[in-house]
């Protein structure tokens, strides 16, 4: 039916370039008068660039934009919005402080004889709001209302200064199932009115639930663009992965595993992941596959206590024990490498040396310092095993390439000699080499008898280490893998293919 | 209706029926209107400048210098009415459109240098005052037939009271900033300011106008109130109003705007100026007590007040409204 009408919005080649990489590659999207179009991809895929490229908070490096047949550059996001393309983004953009009705029409109020008049606002905004189905007192401070509803107002002003683009920048992510409905129910309005929207999220589901597009970016440029309808979940997971669904025989560890070290039952925190049940045994990789947001760092977090639990019990060999911040995660020997290393892992300006002493000192206490001597010996074995390459110990961290920084994380945690090991995407944003060291590294802990809990996106990696795998999807285990059901293909398979009717 | 946003209002207006109540039940004599009137004429400086303060404060800002800016408006209109024979009626003119002048070009620096509103505000303190001493180091007295007019006019209420103009015009004042902070587009941007500067921006408020205009309304303010403060002492001196801009934030908390900007009420300032006067009053009623428990007294109402403040942010974030009742009729 989309088909034969014109589309409303046209973008052809659009390329945007960055120092040093392409963050667009001639990207073609298409739009058409009421559907929702879902924007997918990984992280770094290119889906926020395109966004700030259509709304003008960034130019184009080439490409043409064409709305409603007419050739567009919008310079600035006031000036797309003038256009007609409207963006809502995760965290609301409206001011908590003033009322419903005066973030409904700031900078546009019903003027009476050159006064405001409160009144006629306050109708406008009631009609206006009813026709979104929201029944709420416009007087009231937005800061009252949840963020379900923020977010409604917040579409509702879009649409009222736009009208014929809306974007959707994650609206759901902090969203429980009840506020996604009422979202949801806003959305079907606009699709009926002849808006174009186009919905970015992270949840499959969602994307199944509500659009009737999907295009699907990696790396820049558009993989496939697909009629929802026609297609299953699995055909837009391998699109966005991008995998080869080959499946490699690879040297399956022993699954014979030592005696089990933790053991978490019921473990969970509301509203960030669903509680599950989970055994770590020593000499045991189990593996977090899921795609970005469906819980791997959540799960990770939580067993280290960087975010409490909510409920659950957690034993370590055994005995019952709480983990209620990272300080006692790091007495009972956990370790934890995050995701994100620039931010949360490295001292930049530290040294090297002083970097991989760090946990261990802080375990230490800071009143009794680690002997010099000590600290050299400690720093010099790690460098020289894990082959860390730098000029010197004294030099700062932040002068390591990524694969360097990566190790002398992991030597600042096999320091305090853990039991537990957690790995938060290890090999993110490293080169090949350092890549296939770190692997080697995770069986050669592996086999002393460690136990880890590895998360990562890269599935031929989890594959090639885990004794076991743990699929997430919508911040939930789905299933679990282990021994030779481990392959690509079957986690790609798990991340997808649960029946829609099943999601809550 | 009553507006949750309203409630540090009626609590404010609560405490003055509260305060006056008990002041009259000791002294009786409080509720003459006499004492309404001298309440109104002694504040009347400090009310006109606090109503600017709260338009800087609801904006998120703070303007630091409004006590100086009052001292040099009183040493300039001495200073030239003695000077030369201009008619004070063109000397107020003048007087103001440096003061405005002063209080934009503050704005200006504040938007377009990315300074803190702090110390611009700072700045423009020591140079107002500076700029006071340079025309005169002494207090000059104004002799001028048109200030006895103007000084001469007023109403008498019955019961002795002499409502004077001074006073008239700080409830004018009042009038006109709950207007334009309530009815207006700039007083609306000027809550949209305090209510986070970058969503402001991507909302489409027109930031550099309404910073200019919001310290160039202090600064003219601060230019009445100086006028006014001239009247009410007939003379300009340059040593006067000193942390008279801690007063009228005082009252601007008092009467229930927040200080972090977004929420608050002209309204709530004029009621925190009369309980601040109310208990100067009650201090010289009685005669034996410092004046210093004037200071007192507000220190421990401000702490009041900002712990009411904290306590009722989070209580409003406490009953967030739920989505799921209206999901159902959609």
């Amino acid at each position: 039916m989309a088909s034969v009408t014109d589309p409303v919005l046209e973008c052809r080649g659009i390329s945007k370039f960055f120092p040093g990489a392409i963050a667009l590659d001639a990207v073609d999207l298409t739009l058409y008068p009421g559907e929702v179009h879902a924007l997918l991809g990984e992280n770094g895929a290119g889906k926020s660039t395109l966004i700030k490229c259509l709304t003008g908070a960034y130019r184009r490096d080439a490409g043409t934009i064409v709305l409603n047949n007419q050739e567009i550059s919008p310079n600035s996001t006031q000036d797309s919005q003038k256009l007609g393309i409207g963006t809502v983004y995760q965290e609301v953009n409206l001011l908590p402080n003033l009322t419903v009705a005066e973030n409904l029409f700031l900078g546009r109020q019903p003027m009476w004889h050159g006064f405001i008049s409160q009144r006629k606002m306050m109708k406008m905004a009631r009609d206006l709001l009813a026709e979104f189905g929201l029944s709420v007192n416009p007087a009231e401070p937005l800061s009252a209302y949840s963020v379900a509803v923020q977010q409604v107002v917040a579409i509702a002003r879009a649409v009222e200064l736009s009208g014929k683009v809306l974007i959707l920048d994650e609206p759901t992510a902090s969203l429980d199932r009840d506020e996604v409905e009422l979202v949801f129910s806003v959305i079907e309005k606009l699709k009926a009115r002849g808006l174009a929207i186009v919905f970015i999220t992270h949840f499959l589901d969602q994307v199944f639930e509500i659009s009737d597009r999907a295009t699907v970016l990696r790396n820049g440029r558009v993989v496939g663009t697909r009629r929802l309808a026609d297609a299953s979940q699995t055909d837009i997971v391998t699109l966005m992965l991008g995998r080869q669904l080959e499946d490699r025989i690879h040297d399956r560890a022993p699954s014979v595993t030592g005696d089990k070290l933790i053991e978490l039952t019921n473990f969970g925190k509301r509203g960030m992941i669903t509680p599950f049940d989970l055994t770590i045994r020593k000499g045991e990789v189990v593996g977090l596959a899921g795609l970005l947001g469906s819980g791997r760092t959540e799960t990770a977090e939580l067993i280290f206590g960087a975010v409490q639990a909510d409920q659950g019990d957690a034993r370590l060999e055994g005995k019952k024990i709480s983990i209620r911040n990272p300080r006692e995660a790091v007495a009972h020997r956990f370790a934890l490498c995050p995701e994100d290393r620039k931010s949360d892992g490295i001292v930049g300006d530290l040294s090297v040396r002083e970097n991989i002493i760090l946990a261990l000192q802080a375990r230490q206490g800071w009143f009794r310092p680690l002997p010099k001597a000590k600290v050299n010996e400690l720093a010099e074995a790690y460098v020289k095993a894990l082959d860390i390459r730098l000029a010197s110990l004294d030099m700062p961290i932040r002068l390591l390439s990524g694969g360097n920084q990566q190790k002398a994380l992991l030597a600042r945690w096999l320091a305090t000699n853990p039991a537990l090991l957690i790995l938060d995407e290890p090999t993110r944003g490293i080169d090949v080499g350092a890549h296939a060291e770190i692997i080697a590294l995770i069986e050669k802990l592996r086999e002393d008898g460690m136990a880890l809990l590895v998360a990562s996106s890269e599935l031929e990696e989890l594959v090639a280490y885990s004794t076991r795998v743990i699929v997430l999807r919508d911040r939930r285990q789905v299933c679990e893998l282990a021994g030779d059901e481990i392959t690509t293909s079957n986690i790609v398979a798990a991340i997808a293919d649960e029946p829609m009717a099943e999601a809550v | 209706m009553i507006r949750s946003t309203h409630l540090p209002l009626l609590i404010t207006i609560a405490t003055f029926v509260l305060a006056y109540t008990l002041c009259a039940s000791q002294y009786p004599a409080m509720l003459s209107t006499r004492v309404v009137a001298n309440l109104l004429t002694d504040n009347a400086f400090l009310g006109i400048a606090a109503v600017g303060m709260t338009f800087v404060i609801l904006s998120g800002g703070i303007d630091l210098s409004i006590g100086s800016v009052i001292a040099f408006t009183g040493v300039f209109l001495a200073v030239i009415l003695r000077d030369t024979s201009i008619h004070p009626l063109f000397a107020f003119v003048l007087v103001l459109a440096i003061t405005i002048s002063f209080g934009a070009a503050m704005g200006a620096m504040i938007h377009y240098l990315e300074m803190p509103p702090f110390i611009v505000t700072l700045a423009g303190m020591f140079l107002a005052r500076g700029a006071a001493y340079v025309l005169s180091t002494d207090s000059v007295p104004i002799t001028h037939e048109f200030y006895d007019t103007l000084q001469s006019l007023y109403w008498k209420a019955p019961g002795g009271g002499r409502f004077r103009l001074t006073g008239i015009i700080m409830l004018l004042t009042f009038l006109a900033g709950i207007i334009v902070a309530h009815r207006t587009r700039f007083g609306q941007n000027v809550y949209a300011l305090g209510g986070g500067l970058s969503t402001a921006r991507l909302m489409g408020v027109p930031l550099a106008r309404t910073t200019i205009g919001i310290y160039a309304t202090s600064g003219g303010l601060a230019g009445l109130a100086g006028i006014i403060f001239s009247l009410y002492t007939s003379a300009g001196y340059s040593l006067a109003t000193v942390g008279v801009e801690l007063d009228a934030i005082a009252a601007v908390v008092i009467g229930g705007t927040l200080l972090t900007g977004g929420t608050g009420f002209v309204a709530g300032t004029f009621f925190g100026i009369l309980i601040m006067g109310l208990i100067q009053t009650f201090i010289v009623f009685d005669g034996t007590l410092s004046s210093w428990w004037t200071k007192i007294v507000i220190g421990g109402l401000l702490f009041g007040f900002i712990l009411l403040q904290k306590g009722l942010t989070w209580a409003t974030t406490l009953r967030r409204k739920p989505a799921t009742e209206f999901a159902a009729q959609s």
